[in-house]
């Protein structure tokens, strides 16, 4: 006997905050807008902890044990011919991993936001945006089929659009809500042709009944598999921010910082890892689907790091560091180490939401200042944000005892013992890992050490409900690492398989771990050189390599090359074809033919209303005698070729 | 047989009818004096009253006398309301000819 653990409740508990704060939220007092918009993550995060404690076993002697993975259908959505889809959520090892950072970092932003937006306007729909996304997510990831999936990948878009176009009076932030809208339409289109592919080949969408009939069947290899994989794969790289979709997430810090830690780093853009991690049986038969993948998580994750090196807004160096990080677990599942791949995913959600909600903390005390250029000596100022950045800096970089550490090793391993090609992937791991090394320590120093380069007006001190999410991501950022891939490979085997761990020794993985400390130690000296013992020198290196300087700058005319091939051309084509043509010709012209007709018609028939009470009266009479005559004669009825008309009638 | 006995044919009813509503008509159309129009509609609608009476005794079916009154009733309503309304168009432009009332035209 299976036990049931009432799924439907962790999204529906957050879509009735949603419903309550968006509907009602202006009318209600700020302390029961704030009360509602927290208990709805927290309750969804209670029933997620309750979950793992039915799963996990020896506990509960009481209750009847619930063996992953767990199925619960609420009902039947869809049923077309032989075609059934149903409500059904799936609890795996997988999606508990994922839910507990959904939900737990969800509600650790939703506190934090408390602080972050108590004066803003709009607290409520904030709030109710907010909860709206965690329904979508938390939809998408316990979905137990690609359609249900689809429905919370398309609605985390939607939260995505309105919380970036947040301050929607700011032209800037409508246009990157409506950027990352329609960027993602492309990559959707991706996922809708994989989820048809899937339909026209194996006649269903549930994820286990995929599994299974692609591992009873070896036929099952490349051909349709790779097709319908890369499908899927392009609509995770435009979740996930990849090459070439990742121009939106840059744009998207546009909203609220909060807003950013959680949907922009945290949780949405690895919807797409999460995805692939999903469907990873399907990649498994395909080795060029997977080496795809691989390849574009490595030129995704150095080539975003190359244009964090030169960004002075402090949010965009995170943006670009988040791409990059991204890079790395697509390059954990290209080389089918998905286990690594989500084990980074969880470290950097603690680490990267940590960094956002500290970039926050700083930017919300010097008064809405992004600018890296001019922040600098905030350390004394600002103690707690200084201390948890420092903490994230060192995460991300991957210095041993923080979070970072264990899961970048874990990828770069995976990638390594893989040989051949891997070496090469293993390889630019490693100099991003210097990259982001680099990158990072120059945010911190710009950021906190040197001299104050900013004005001393408006100073907010920081609430507590900001600096608590803080301490705690912070705990989790040095001490998430601590499980240990072996554990938590181990842990999600079932799920995802358990290759990528295999064929290494502990001194290779030694090794490889003190080479890749070392590149971050190289990245923290240079940063330490450029930007603590000579600032004068990163200006003079700008200077010497104009050129190179400039294309990073300009993020290497990407928005440019594709407003020049894409945008501008659609445009015209929807000015001068679908505008004039199409809408002022075909349209206009059938809208004026009609008005035309009506006039001309209207112009013949007003003579009838001449006024004159004896015309009205004759044609009154007329009108009668003629239905008389229609009526009493049947040949005038035969003359009008009305004759069934006419015997119909005579019928009744 | 009595000659006088024997009743009237029906038809002679109806032919009456049909004279009578066809003069109405045509008294609508071609008066000019608005009154002698009232007068035409009040012509028309007793030509009807008699052809309902007509096949009311024929089909032995009370009905027909019931919607006699019924007309009537609507007719004296109508005949205060219109005759009201000539004496204000009279008031208003001091002639009754239905040509010269048309006001209506757009």
């Amino acid at each position: 006997m299976n036990g049931y653990l009432h799924l439907w409740l962790i999204p529906l508990l957050p879509f009735a905050g949603f419903l309550i704060n968006g509907i009602l939220g202006r009318r209600l007092p700020k302390w029961l807008v704030t009360t509602v918009a927290l208990l709805a993550p927290l309750a969804s995060f209670g029933v997620v902890l309750w979950s793992a404690m039915r799963v996990w076993p020896s506990t509960e002697p009481d209750l009847p044990p619930v063996v992953m993975p767990h199925l619960e259908t609420i009902g039947n959505w869809l049923g077309i011919g032989t075609l059934h889809i149903d409500f059904s959520f799936v609890l795996d090892q997988l999606s508990l991993v994922m839910l507990l950072v959904v939900t737990g970092v969800g509600f650790l932003i939703h506190i934090y936001s408390v602080g972050y937006m108590g004066d803003e306007e709009g607290y409520a729909r904030y709030f109710s945006y907010l909860n709206l996304f965690l329904f979508f997510m938390t939809v998408l990831v316990l979905a137990g089929n690609a359609l249900l999936m689809f429905v919370g990948w398309e609605g985390v878009g939607l939260a995505s659009y309105l919380l970036i176009g947040f301050y929607f009076q700011k032209k800037t932030a409508a246009d990157a809500g409506k950027k990352a809208f329609i960027v993602n339409r492309i990559g959707d289109f991706g996922f809708l042709i994989g989820m048809f592919l899937l339909l026209a080949n194996f006649g269903t969408l549930t994820f286990s009944t995929i599994g299974t009939m692609l591992g009873a069947d070896p036929g099952w290899h490349g051909g349709v598999v790779t097709v319908i994989a890369l499908c899927l794969l392009l609509g995770a790289a435009g979740k996930s921010a990849q090459l070439p979709l990742y121009i939106w997430l840059p744009d998207a810090m546009e909203g609220p910082t909060p807003v950013s830690a959680l949907i922009h780093a945290a949780t949405m853009v690895t919807a797409g890892v999460y995805m692939i991690a999903r469907t990873h049986i399907l990649f498994d038969h395909s080795p060029f689907a997977l080496g795809v993948v691989a390849i574009v998580g490595a030129a995704t994750a150095i080539f975003a790091a190359t244009i964090a090196l030169v960004q002075n807004d402090i949010k965009r160096v995170l943006a670009y560091s988040t791409i990059s990080q991204l890079g790395y677990m697509f390059l954990g599942c290209g080389v089918a180490a998905y286990s690594a791949a989500i084990f980074h995913l969880v470290t950097h959600a603690f680490f990267k939401a940590l960094l956002f909600l500290a970039a926050g903390a700083v930017i919300h005390a010097i008064g809405g200042e992004q600018d890296l250029r001019k922040m600098g000596g905030l350390w004394k100022k600002l103690p707690v944000p200084f201390a948890v950045t420092t903490v994230g800096v060192l995460a991300i970089a991957g210095f041993f005892p923080f979070a970072g550490f264990f899961s970048k090793d874990a990828i770069l391993y995976a990638a390594f013992v893989q040989g051949g090609s891997g070496r090469v992937l293993w390889f630019v791991g490693l100099v991003t890992a210097l990259l982001t090394s680099f990158y990072m320590f120059r945010l911190w120093y710009l950021a906190f050490m040197g001299q104050p380069r900013h004005e001393e007006a408006h100073h907010h001190a920081t609430p507590p409900s900001m600096l608590v999410p803080l301490a705690i991501l912070a705990l989790l950022s040095i001490g998430g690492g601590w499980i240990g891939i072996e554990r938590f490979a181990g842990f999600l085997a079932p799920s995802v398989g358990a290759r990528g761990a295999e064929n290494g020794s502990a001194q290779l993985e030694l090794i490889l771990s003190i080479v890749a400390v070392a590149m971050a130690l190289l990245g923290w000296f240079i940063a330490d050189l450029l930007y603590r013992q000579k600032p004068a020198r990163p200006a003079e290196l700008a200077a010497a390599l104009p050129g190179g300087y400039r294309l990073l700058a300009n993020k290497y005319y990407v928005d440019e090359f594709y407003g020049a091939t894409v945008v501008k051309p659609l445009l015209a084509i929807s000015k001068y074809v679908l505008g004039w043509v199409v809408d002022v010709g075909v349209l206009g012209g059938i809208a004026w033919l009609l008005a035309g007709i009506a006039t001309v018609a209207g112009a013949i028939l007003q003579r009838w209303q001449s006024g004159n009470l004896r015309s009205y009266a004759a044609w009154l009479a007329a009108g009668a005698a003629a239905v008389l005559l229609f009526l009493v004669v049947p040949w005038a009825a035969l003359l009008a070729g009305l004759t069934s008309l006419h015997f119909g009638m005579a019928g009744h | 047989m009595n000659l006088f006995s024997q009743e009237v044919p029906l038809s002679w009813y109806l032919l009456l009818s049909a004279v009578l509503f066809t003069l109405g008509v045509v008294g609508f159309l071609i008066k000019r004096n608005l009154i002698a129009v009232f007068m035409s509609i009040e012509l028309m609608l007793n030509a009807v009253n008699l052809s309902f009476v007509t096949f009311a005794h024929q089909w032995h079916a009370v009905k027909g006398q019931i919607f006699v009154f019924f007309v009537m009733m609507v007719a004296a309503a109508e005949a205060a309301v219109g005759l009201a309304i000539i004496i204000a168009v009279f008031r208003a432009r001091a002639t009754l000819a239905v040509d010269r009332i048309d006001l209506m035209k757009l």
